[in-house]
């Protein structure tokens, strides 16, 4: 079957995509559960143990608290309460916990630091998956028991929580969390509910979760003025409730508990999401008037994890403690307790830590925090029988306190052997995945010589019948290898779970791309025979440009392997993207000063050597196909040129450079250097929004100017009223201003404005479809084609111009100055092939995600794009919103490249060469990391660095694909053409 | 080309590494605390002192390029002055594209400027001592077949490796382990001058292994 090149390769991005959707499945591990689900209902709690005596104590211990309040303020950071900042703006606070009755921990977040996870963390005390990251913007309804259940709760604050646990609340009154420009009325939302809700004494659980705190984070950072007042407020409103709580204690039998927490910390740059110890940190406040303190008694913070919070509660409040809960009871809580209750507490603790142990690990009895529990257990049997014999004694509480250490040591360890379960691998579906991903590379590889042919189409032998034996011999050990998979099951695997249907699909398509592969390969050997009797080696053509590319693609899909690198990926793509440009300045200057013996410029050429580091002049052949080959190039563009373009042709280069070393400045980001000052911040602060509306201003109208050169009469007025209702929606979100009102108070969401730019978007791309479909029908008209790529493209630019923060709007007009000043000056004078151009495409739009702001960290996402215009969350046009808003770069680029090349007339096939080269470049990084990530899967780092990059490649790989798509769909328009 | 020519390059070549060699142990006598890493501007100064005044000493002793006709006094002086514009030009130039490249424009501007002028003691004071103040020069010896000696030859080997070196060296500034010559732009400066050096190293031998196949056109 003959296939175009451009279509060969959207197939294979495809079937790609499939095979890192199997991998990703695999590499995300399912959360450790407790099988024993509703069915059983209320277990019986577990009964004390006693050797021999029997004991009377068999029922749940009844509960310590009779009112408990949960203070959640998002993005606390631990220092916030116990450094500088809460002895400044928490006096209360502070007061409580340096003298008051109250204990004091830091408890440490699980990464993914973002809020729907960590409360699940909180509250059931299970850890969540990864991929929970994804489901944060919309919260399905927790499943898991909580122990949420019986009390009468009471909550205010992040929806969320009305989500997760959609049916718990006897009252509720949830906000909105994503409207981050808000950070007083989230807050205001919640406390007008407080003194009404203090005096009424009908409820057993108060819940308060504060948003604004995590707001001002993302808008100015810690270190604002702003986080001193709001620290202020939420001081107060604690003191509200603790002294309501402590005048109401008269009333009832058991004491009362209020807890201060937070969901997770705060980065320096004021965002969260990742693994940093701002961002992992929280404090965990406890205060209840049965803690005593004797005066002098200072406590430090001790540091705890997070789901120990959900067992104490449980304890506290007489529940069970929830069965997929991996936390351990927070032992000062009960040290007031008489000993045989903390051993009763201690005891229910590590019998539902040890069931929850046998359920998810087959050996569980050789885990030292079984063998543990299973002495401690003995030993309180023991002591529960001197207990009931004789009362009071030395030896008693001596004993007493062995046991008590004994229960503290298991539950340490069953709690951390617990945690490390989740790290469990579905290697299974990982190899699957990687099977399917590198035969597709494989393929890709081998076909480059034909894809890359002058006519762009290759044969591929899908109903070879040669192979046909081979391909139902392959089908057939596959099918075995899952059935002795499947069947000796040790752990749970997604790739069993699918129906046969499916995996038997699965199975088919690995087995026929192997097949193909043989058939392309043999083909390959067969066919090089006869091409080495050709006289030109295909590497003879190669230039110092060809050589740096396909060393710089090489180096940073090494560079994959090194957690640094992957953390500053941005500083590898930098690198490359200033090498390629003095490399093409270097070609300039080369084509334009050997050619004829005009006076060169001072000071410039010394630098020629510095990239193109292989010189020709080692291989004497190579040289001469060299010579020959700028012989036939160099004359045409001298003859072409004028005095003045010649000069912009060679500042072109030293242009660009210097462009990029701007946007450079303009957000620092990765996690070394990103606490630098850049000029992102010194934009965005409050002092600067002059500045700031100058800058989008300016970027907007330049934006306007470089766009509007190929847009027909219609769409240059829509863009141009499309670029101004960008900037009012700006200015009605309160980012930037109006000069004739420069104080604006009134601060809406923009729907309206935001909408209104909608309209224009949608205008334009529909006109560029229109003009597209038009100059298919009439087959000669050319122009009318590249008119209507253009369109396309400048309907995205002005969908992005609306999307980004307005100090990121000069990346917008930067990279249409690139595009313009590379188009101009260097891709048409120096005649480069399509595949190189694609290339360099690739690369500036990869370094354009990171000067964007982005970086291979969850935290940097901007979810804010996806809630432009939008009254609330709406799923699916916010996750491509924001899908958008993140990939601007890459896309632009791309769609850039499409133009390009459609506009360019000098070779039909090049738009699947560069369809084709786009597939290739990018799927060599994504294949050769999920193998560098299976092979790196117990390294320290792989959750904080790893997981979040295969998260990011995964999503750059669907977003190529669908490159590829409008690529082949325009090849395919071209070919009706002609 | 005889063989001779190859013995007098690998000779000035040796000298050149010796003088870098020298640079790290002579200090030390004079100065306290003289270390590489540490006291890296003070060494950074000192070895491109060392490299300038052996390569000049070598121009002057050597006289590869037997060109210069006529000597005027003025000419002479004329001659110098150009080649320190160009050296501080070159400085310059490195300097501006340091800093395009990422290097931080007002702190540590001194450390950037200073590699600026190591990086061009071990390639433009090289190009001024054989070929002059003569960008016609330079252009056709950095040029494809443009070459006319064995000592253009390892001139351009030792540039663009000393270049490569540079380059490669601004590798490990990222990673994460926190050592010293990880600093900017000690680890810059060290591949430049490890390039420079693996440049005069091999090119003689380079040169002595293809002497058969070399072919200029003025010899």
């Amino acid at each position: 079957m003959r296939l175009g090149s451009g279509t060969f390769a959207t197939c294979c991005v495809a079937i790609e995509v499939l095979g890192i959707a199997v991998f990703l499945r695999g590499f995300f591990p399912a959360p450790v559960r407790s099988s024993a689900r509703a069915e059983h209902g209320a277990e019986p709690p577990a009964p004390e143990p006693s050797a021999g005596a029997s004991s009377n104590w068999t029922t749940l211990p009844s509960p310590l608290f009779s009112k408990v309040v949960i203070v959640l303020i998002d993005a606390l950071r631990d220092d916030f309460v116990f450094g500088s900042k809460g002895v400044k703006f928490m006096p209360y606070t502070t007061y409580l916990v340096e003298k008051g009755a109250s204990h004091s921990f830091v408890a440490e977040a699980k990464p993914p630091t973002v809020t729907m996870p960590r409360i699940k963390a909180l509250m059931t005390g299970s850890l969540p998956g990864f991929v929970d990251v994804v489901r944060n913007l919309n919260s399905p309804a927790l499943l898991e028991d909580s122990q949420n259940s019986w009390k009468r709760i009471i909550f205010y604050g992040d929806e969320t929580w009305v989500k997760l646990f959609p049916k718990h609340f006897a009252e509720y009154d949830g906000t909105t969390s994503f409207f981050v420009s808000d950070y007083t009325e989230v807050d205001n939302n919640v406390t007008r509910h407080l003194d009404k809700v203090l005096k009424r004494g009908d409820w057993d659980m108060l819940i308060l979760h504060y948003l604004g705190l995590d707001h001002i984070g993302h808008i100015s950072g810690p270190n604002s003025p702003l986080i001193g007042h709001k620290l202020s407020e939420m001081d107060s409103v604690l003191m509200k409730i603790h002294t309501s709580l402590q005048s109401k204690e008269r009333e009832t039998p058991l004491p009362n508990l209020l807890v201060l927490c937070g969901d997770h910390g705060m980065s320096e740059t004021g965002s969260h999401g990742a693994s940093s110890m701002e961002e992992v940190n929280t404090p965990l406040i406890l205060i209840s008037s049965a803690f005593e303190r004797k005066p002098g008694d200072i406590r430090h913070p001790k540091h705890v994890q997070q789901t120990d919070v959900a067992a104490t509660l449980a304890i506290a409040l007489g529940l069970p403690i929830p069965k997929d809960s991996v936390g351990s009871l927070l032992f000062p809580v009960v040290e007031g307790r008489p000993m045989r209750e903390q051993l009763r507490f201690l005891h229910l603790n590590t019998v539902q830590l040890s069931k929850l142990l046998q359920e998810n690990v087959p050996s569980y009895e050789k885990d030292p925090g079984f063998e543990q529990f299973k002495m401690s257990e003995r030993l309180h049997g023991n002591w529960i029988r001197l207990y009931l014999e004789e009362k009071h004694s030395e030896v008693l509480f001596n004993l007493g306190s062995k046991v008590l250490r004994q229960y503290l040591a298991a539950l340490k360890t069953l709690s951390l052997s617990l945690s490390t379960q989740v790290a469990q691998y579905d290697m299974y579906s990982m190899m699957v995945g990687t099977v399917v991903v590198l035969e597709v590379l494989t393929l890709l590889l081998l076909s480059v010589p034909q894809a890359l042919h002058r006519k762009a189409e290759l044969e591929v032998p899908l109903s070879s019948p040669g192979f046909s034996l081979l391909f139902y011999l392959v089908i057939l050990v596959l099918s075995a290898v899952h059935v002795i998979v499947c069947t000796s099951a040790e752990s749970s695997c997604y790739f069993c779970g699918l129906s046969w249907l499916a995996a038997g699909g699965v199975m088919v398509l690995a087995s026929a791309l192997l097949c193909v592969i043989v058939s392309v390969l043999t083909n390959v050997l067969v066919g090089g025979n006869t091409s080495r009797k050709n006289p030109v080696h295909p590497s003879s053509r190669w230039s110092e440009l060809d050589l740096l590319i396909l060393l710089g693609t090489a180096g940073h899909v090494l560079s994959l392997g090194a957690s640094s690198f992957v953390e500053e990926e941005h500083q590898t793509w930098y690198f490359l993207v200033n090498t390629l440009c003095l490399a093409l300045s270097q070609e300039t200057y080369r084509n334009y000063f050997l050619g004829d013996d005009s006076e060169p410029p001072c000071g410039l050429h010394v630098e020629q050597g510095l990239d193109g580091a292989t010189p020709a002049w080692q291989d004497g052949s190579a040289c001469d196909a060299l010579e020959r080959d700028k012989g036939h190039r160099s004359p045409s563009p001298s003859q072409v040129l004028r005095g003045h373009e010649k000069w912009m042709v060679l500042a072109s280069p030293w242009l660009i450079l210097a462009c990029c070393r701007l946007l450079r400045s303009l957000n620092q980001t990765g996690v070394q250097w990103a606490h630098r000052p850049d000029l992102g911040h010194w934009l965005t602060s409050s002092d600067h929004k002059a500045e700031l509306s100058v800058l989008a201003a300016i970027s907007l109208l330049v934006v306007f100017v470089l766009v509007q050169r190929g847009c027909s009469s219609v769409s240059k007025a829509a863009l141009a009223l499309g670029l101004l209702g960008v900037y009012c929606y700006r200015a009605a979100i309160g980012s930037v201003q109006f000069p004739w009102r420069p104080a604006s108070q009134d601060i809406s969401k923009g729907i309206i404005e935001a909408r209104f730019v909608y309209i224009f978007v949608l205008g334009i791309l529909f006109t560029g479809t229109k003009d597209l479909l038009k100059s298919q029908v009439i087959a000669a008209d050319f122009k009318l084609k590249t008119v209507g790529l253009w369109e396309i493209h400048s309907g995205l630019v002005l969908l992005a111009a609306l999307l980004f923060r307005p100090h990121n709007l000069p990346v917008l007009a930067f990279s249409l100055l690139i595009q313009t000043l590379m188009t101009k000056f260097i891709w048409k004078p120096l005649r480069h092939d399509a595949a190189e151009i694609t290339v360099m495409h690739y690369w500036f739009g990869q370094a354009f995600f990171y000067f964007q702001g982005n970086s291979n960290n969850i935290a940097t996402v901007d979810i804010s794009a996806g809630f432009v215009g939008l009254d609330t969350y709406v799923e699916i046009p916010a996750v491509l919103l924001t899908a958008f808003g993140t990939y601007a770069g890459p896309v632009l680029w791309a769609s850039h490249l499409v133009y390009f090349l459609s506009s360019e007339t000098r070779s039909s096939s090049a738009l699947s060469h560069a369809c084709f080269c786009y597939a290739l470049i990018c799927s060599i990084p994504v294949s050769t990391y999920i193998v560098l990530v299976t092979s790196l899967r117990y390294h320290l780092f792989i959750w904080s660095v790893f997981s979040p990059k295969l998260l990011y490649e995964g999503m750059h790989l669907l977003i190529t694909a669908a490159v590829c798509v409008f690529f082949t769909a325009m090849d395919q328009t071209r070919l009706t053409q002609s | 080309m005889k063989d001779t020519d190859i013995k007098r390059l690998l000779y000035t070549h040796l000298l050149c590494i010796f003088s870098i060699i020298l640079s790290v142990f002579i200090p030390s006598l004079f100065l306290e605390n003289f270390s590489i890493l540490e006291t890296h501007l003070t060494w950074l100064c000192i070895c491109s002192g060392f490299v300038t005044a052996v390569n000049l000493v070598l121009y002057l002793a050597v006289k590869p390029n037997t060109s210069s006709k006529r000597s005027s006094l003025s000419h002479k002086v004329t001659r110098f002055l150009k080649c320190c514009i160009y050296f501080l030009m070159s400085c310059f130039s490195f300097h501006v594209i340091f800093v395009l490249y990422g290097a931080p424009l007002i702190e540590l501007a001194l450390e950037t400027f200073l590699f600026a002028v190591i990086l061009s003691t071990f390639t433009t004071v090289p190009c001024l001592c054989l070929l002059g103040p003569n960008l016609k020069a330079w252009l056709r010896v950095f040029s494809r077949n443009g070459v006319t000696s064995i000592w253009e030859n390892s001139l351009q080997m030792t540039t663009i490796s000393s270049f490569v070196g540079a380059w490669l060296g601004a590798l490990p500034i990222p990673l994460d382990w926190e050592r010293p010559w990880q600093v900017w732009p000690i680890s810059c400066t060290l591949g430049a001058t490890f390039g420079y050096v693996a440049g005069l190293v091999v090119s003689p031998l380079w040169i002595y292994w293809n002497r058969k196949q070399l072919t200029y056109k003025n010899n």
